[in-house]
């Protein structure tokens, strides 16, 4: 049997990495993989919870399940505005994107 | 099970590594597709298993292959010129321990933490009650309208940002 703390354990550092890609990298498409990380990270949390405290109650898998659209909705804008900001620019690094910085 | 849990957990976290740190965007994206398995495993292991097939159809099959999509239309950035990091990737690695150590400390002070999982009452089918639970107005219908208006308002946004006025 796993106790409920090793997925807790495992989401914490999912999510660590994730905002350490989010921090770290460059490329405007590579922060949004590190956000995934981290929604994924969630979404662990989301579902142990559910499994370990009360799964009668299916409130964690329907949030997990909200989580999905919310990212699925994310990733949709984010790369669009990836590819809006690509036409424009020719560059999709984050630290060239200065337009709004004054 | 044990061994199982073990192996995903290994499985996710150094692909995840790979994810924040491979050069090439591409091999990112794919090694994100690691990771989103090996989270759908886990789901599948907590007794979810409709989160884990939504997990494989929504996330790896179509977000990860539209990441996959944006770094091919982005053309040639995607083996980046220069460092993939930034300058300050240290502070951000210092970031990522101290989060960890924060949640994992805040994590170890509460008394439901190693706690063990109940046996699920015999006859109980997840994927049933989350059907009901879905439509039932007494439960999480609204919630659920609202994500699939979300969804349409996301994916008119999408367009309208990426359409090419020529």
């Amino acid at each position: 049997m796993i106790p409920l703390s090793w997925y807790l354990i495992l989401a914490a550092a999912l999510f660590s990495i994730g905002l350490f890609g989010v921090l770290a990298r460059r490329n405007a498409i590579a922060i949004l993989l590190g956000v995934e990380l981290m929604l994924n990270a969630v979404n662990i949390n989301l579902v142990a919870f559910w499994r370990y405290l009360n799964p009668i109650q299916m409130t964690g898998q329907v949030f997990a399940i909200i989580v999905f659209a919310v990212a699925a909705a994310e990733v949709a804008v984010g790369l669009a505005l990836v590819i809006s900001v690509y036409r424009s620019r020719k560059t999709i690094v984050a630290d060239e994107l200065d337009m709004m910085k004054w | 099970m044990t061994i199982l849990f073990l192996i995903t957990a290994v499985v996710i976290l150094a692909s995840a590594m790979m994810v924040v740190t491979a050069r090439n965007l591409v091999h990112a994206a794919l090694w994100l597709v690691v990771t989103l398995f090996g989270v759908a495993v886990l789901y599948a292991m907590l007794n979810a298993g409709f989160l884990a097939v939504v997990q494989v159809v929504v996330y790896i099959g179509a977000i990860a292959i539209l990441f996959i999509f944006a770094v091919m239309l982005t053309g040639r950035q995607a083996r980046e010129k220069g460092p993939g990091l930034n300058r300050n990737w240290w502070a951000a690695a210092l970031m990522g321990i101290v989060t960890f150590i924060g949640l994992a400390w805040m994590l170890q002070g509460w008394r439901g933490f190693s706690q063990f999982s109940n046996a699920l009452p015999s006859g109980f089918e997840s994927v049933n009650e989350l059907g009901q639970a879905l439509v039932s107005p007494e439960a999480y219908v609204l919630p659920f309208e609202v994500a699939s208006i979300l969804l349409v308002t996301a994916l008119v946004g999408a367009v309208y940002i990426a359409f090419n006025r020529k």
